[in-house]
Order: structure tokens, then sequence, then C-alpha cells
């Protein structure tokens, strides 16, 4: 995956969507029933930016992220798409926690779905962006969990979409698969040109990737904070520092456990504090 | 499960119990321990067979008997098979009809024999009749719990790629059904040679039900038995059938990868 020759020739690589879309959430309501689950979103991102949604289990996240990919409607409010409101757009693909692959056809057929035949090419080729092209005939069920992620990545890029919705996408993998997985997806943004937008519940994920963060708390935005860092970011001390702002954010609490005191010099935590989860 | 690693011997063991009992059998039924009027010895039954099969005869009563419990498993059990496919993808349907239906189901098909005869008489319409609505069952019943019971995940991300409603029928919803549509398959099978038999056995002229009957008459012990034996060789083939459809459509099932 590192060594893969697209990395250092990142402009030779296929554009397969011209930008991102600039996506605009206004007063967003939604409530199912008498439950209120968001209320007065609003959201502003610019093409091509990388926004990552945290906050509590159940305050809304994946809510958001179904509005805005059009698998629910919401009560009040508007979602514009480069400025227009649309029911669902054909260019936004959702990647799921789950990989939901179907486990009846192989690998390259799921990559295929929804597409024609003579997107076999195009198939192939994004397989191999996530490294997986060797896998093209296997069935599924014989992938590890991390390789149906890059498989369900793949078959996201495949559309080239212009906008990526990820809800937890690496929630089920171990700490390693995960940190491997943020490289590729932060590769292959850069490559695509995607806006994307990343529910997580890894205040470090979010720190990794994020051009933003966005803090939900009670059905509302209550933090939406720039991250700085240049890319590739590096674990130094500001990103420990970030990571811990926003963490106080999402515990809305002063006082609590306090393990980056313990890291003199956080470049690299301690294996016991490679993520924080919520 | 069998693994294939095992020595040739140990895979012949399951056969051992059936040869220790043709062995005993022929070793009572020589000996005179049983009459021959009860239970002819193996080598006289398959004598039977044999010369059954040289006359042309038994051939004859099998082609008829599987004829027709084709012809009624294609009419009961696709009868079946579109009817749970149409409950089990629109919730009209299912509110109209699967009521009804769930009453129905609770009649035995044997339990239909006289009415069926004063319906059809003794034609090869009651037989069909009797297999067709035994083997609807199961199909219906399996089919629609297949379709309800796709993973609603799936669905809804085929959706979200762009599927049309009949790509997502061809693509998720019927592949999802298939391994319980297969459930409902191997049942119905079953039930075809059973209830096969007992229509035959009841009012036929042509067929195995009609040979053993016949033979029972003449009091040709060993032919009653061929019949029986053809029987479950019938039953058993439809089985290994339903079973090579399983391992092919689901092949890629963790469950049928060897
Ligand atoms: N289909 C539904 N019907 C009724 N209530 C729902 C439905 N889907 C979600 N909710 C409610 O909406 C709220 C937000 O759910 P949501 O799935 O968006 O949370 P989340 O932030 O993604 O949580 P998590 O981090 O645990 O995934 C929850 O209280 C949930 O019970
Ligand atoms: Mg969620």
């Amino acid at each position: 995956m590192h060594n893969h020759p697209i990395e250092t020739a990142a402009v030779a690589a296929p554009q397969l969507s011209d930008s991102g879309i600039a996506l605009r959430l206004q007063t967003i309501a939604k409530h199912y029933g008498q439950r209120q689950v968001l209320h007065d979103i609003n959201l502003e991102i610019k093409p091509g930016e990388f926004v990552a949604i945290v906050g509590r289990s159940g305050c809304g996240k994946s809510t958001l992220l179904r509005l805005v990919a059009g698998l629910e409607a919401y009560q009040a409010g508007a979602i514009l798409y480069d400025g227009v409101a649309e029911d669902r757009r054909h260019d936004t693909r959702i990647m799921f926690q789950d990989s939901r692959l179907l486990p009846w056809k192989r690998v390259i057929d799921n990559v295929l779905l929804g597409l024609g035949p003579d997107a076999f090419p195009l198939a192939q080729s994004v397989l191999n962006e996530v490294g997986l092209a060797d896998r093209a005939h296997d069935w599924p069920a014989r992938l590890s969990g991390g390789q149906r992620q890059r498989v369900a990545l793949a078959r996201a890029l495949a559309h080239q979409p212009r906008l990526l919705l990820l809800d937890e996408p690496l929630g089920a993998l171990d700490a390693l698969t995960r940190i491997e997985m943020h490289t590729l997806i932060e590769r292959l943004w850069r490559e695509h040109g995607f806006t994307a937008l990343l529910v997580t519940h890894d205040v470090t994920e979010a720190v990794a990737l994020a051009d933003r963060i966005v803090l939900i708390d009670e059905g509302c935005i209550t933090l939406n904070l720039p991250v700085p860092l240049p890319r590739p970011r590096e674990r130094g001390k500001e990103f420990a520092a970030l990571e811990e702002h926003v963490l106080r954010q999402v515990l809305k609490q002063n006082h609590y456990p306090q393990p980056l005191e313990l890291t003199a010099d956080p470049l690299w935590p301690p294996a016991g504090q490679v993520r924080w989860a919520i | 499960m069998a693994s294939p690693s095992l020595p040739r011997w140990q895979r012949l063991t399951p056969w051992l119990p059936p040869l220790a009992l043709l062995i005993l059998w022929q070793v009572l039924a020589q000996t005179g321990f049983i009459s021959v009027r009860i239970l002819p010895s193996p080598a006289s039954v398959a004598q039977a067979a044999w010369e059954l099969t040289l006359s042309g005869e038994l051939p004859y009563h099998v082609l008829v008997s599987t004829q027709r419990a084709l012809l009624g498993f294609a009419i009961g059990g696709g009868a079946g098979l579109l009817l749970g496919l149409a409950t089990g993808s629109f919730r009209q349907l299912e509110t109209l009809l699967d009521t009804s239906l769930q009453m129905l189901r609770n009649i035995p098909p044997l339990a239909l024999i006289p009415l069926v005869i004063l319906w059809f008489g003794i034609d090869e319409g009651a037989k069909l009749f009797i297999v067709s609505i035994g083997v609807f069952f199961p199909l219906y019943l399996n089919t629609f719990h297949g379709i309800r019971s796709v993973d609603p995940g799936l669905i809804e991300m085929a959706k979200s790629y762009g599927l049309s409603r009949w790509a997502l029928y061809r693509e998720v919803i019927l592949p999802g059904a298939l391994s319980s549509i297969l459930v409902g398959v191997r049942f119905s099978l079953g039930l075809m040679w059973v209830l096969l038999i007992v229509a035959e056995t009841i009012s036929a002229n042509a067929g195995i039900g009609y040979m053993t009957m016949n033979a029972r008459e003449f009091l040709r012990t060993d032919v009653v038995l061929v019949g029986i034996l053809v029987y479950a060789l019938l039953g058993k083939l439809a089985d290994l059938i339903a079973r090579a459809l399983e391992r092919f459509w689901l092949r890629w099932h963790p469950a049928y990868q060897s």
C-alpha cells in the first residue's frame, strides 16, 4: 500500500472527478415522531474539503449523513449541492460501517455494482488503488474486515463521486489497520479531489484526516474547528493539543483522566493511547 | 461434515450397517428362518428387479411416476415460488393473501384425497393435484420468508448506488432469498415422492405405486420390495440434485466453500 506507484506520482493519477461538491446545510431539522434528533443545523463545506463529524453516541451523526445522502427525508431546512437543492445526488456515494458487500458477488462484481460492463477497466484500476487487484475474483466472505472496507471504498470510488460520505467506515477495524486506512483514504481523497464528510467516534481519526472538525451535541453543532496542521500529519505536540481540545468539548468537562501528561514527547504516543475512543 | 482427508476405509464406514443388515437378511431368508412370503431374500429381490427391467415393465412405471412427480412439482412449486415472490415483495398482496394461505397450509394434502377423488375421479388430475398442493406450501413459505429476510442494509446500499427496481430485484433481493428458496425446494422434493406414493397406491393404472399394488394382489412380495427400493432411490436422487443446486448457487456462501 505504501509503495504504491500512484503515491509518488499523484499528477499521473486518473482525474476521476473534476472536483468536489460544495455542500450547504441550511437550518436542517429532523425528528422521528416526537424525538427531535437534529435542529437548526447550519454547515457550509467547500469543494474538496474534508470534514469530520464527531459527537457522542446517539447525537445524530449518522442521521445527518443519511440526510445528506438522500436516504432519509428531513422536516425543515434545505441541503444545497453546488447551490442546488435536490432529493438525491447521483454523484454522492456513501460508505457504511459494515462494508455491505453483496456476498454472492465476487469482489470485482461488487465494485461494478450499478455500473455497466464497460466500467470493468475502471473497476480494476480502483481495486488496484486500494491494493486489492489480486483479490478481484474472490468471494467477499474470504476477505478480512479491513480488506472488505477497502473493497467498499473501491466500490464507492468507482462511481467517481464528487461527495463521499463515510459513516464510521473504520469503526470495526483494529488500531493498526485503521492507521493504514487513514493513509489510504487521505491519499485517495487528495488524488480524486472529492468532498469528504466523515462520521467518526475516534477523535484521533478526525484530527488526522479532516480539514475541519464539526461537533454535534444534542442535535446542534457546538464546535466547528479548522485543523491547521500540514499534511501528511505527524502526531506531534500540536496534534495532541488539538485532540485534547476536541475531546474536552465532546465530553463537556474539565476533569477527565489525563493520559496526555504521561507522554513527555508525544511524537508517537504509547500503544495504549494510540486512539481516543469516545 | 466429512473431511476429504479421511482414509478410504473410514469413508466407507457409513455403508457398513446397511451391508451387515443385507447379509443378515440374506442368511435369514436362505435358512428359512423367515418365510419368503413375508420377506423374500435380497437375491430374489434383485432377480425380480432384473427381470422387470428386462421386460421393460419397471422402466415404464418409473417413467410414468417420474413424469407425474415432476409435472406436479413444476405446477405446485412454480405457483408457490411465484406467489411467494409476489407476497414477499408487495405488502398489499401479503395483507390480501397471506392469512388465507396460512389457513390452507394447515390442511394436510392427504386429507383432501376423498374430495379430490370426487372432483377428478381417479384420473391423472387427482394425482397431480395432490402432489401440486403438497409441494406448493414449502416453496411458498420459504420464498416469502427468504424475500422478507434479505438484509435491509444491502437493499439500502443498492438503492443508494443507483440500482433500478428491476436491477435491485435481480442483483440483491433474489440472490439474498435464494438460500431460503432452496431449502423450500429440498422440502418440496421430499414431499413430492411421499405424496405421489400415496396417490398412486389409491388409484392408478400405471406407475410404481400401481406396480406394487398390483404385485400385492398376486402375492409377489419381491416386486413390492422392488417398488419400495425404487422409491427410496428416486427420493435420494431428488435430494442429491437439490444439494448439487445448492452447492452451485450458494458457492459464495462460506458454508458451501470447501
Ligand atoms: N429510524 C429511526 N427511528 C427512530 N429513531 C431513530 C431512527 N434512527 C435513529 N433514531 C434516533 O436518532 C438518534 C440519533 O441516531 P444516530 O444513528 O444518528 O446516532 P449516531 O450519532 O450516529 O450514534 P452512533 O455514534 O452510536 O452511531 C438516536 O437517538 C436514535 O435512537
Ligand atoms: Mg452512527
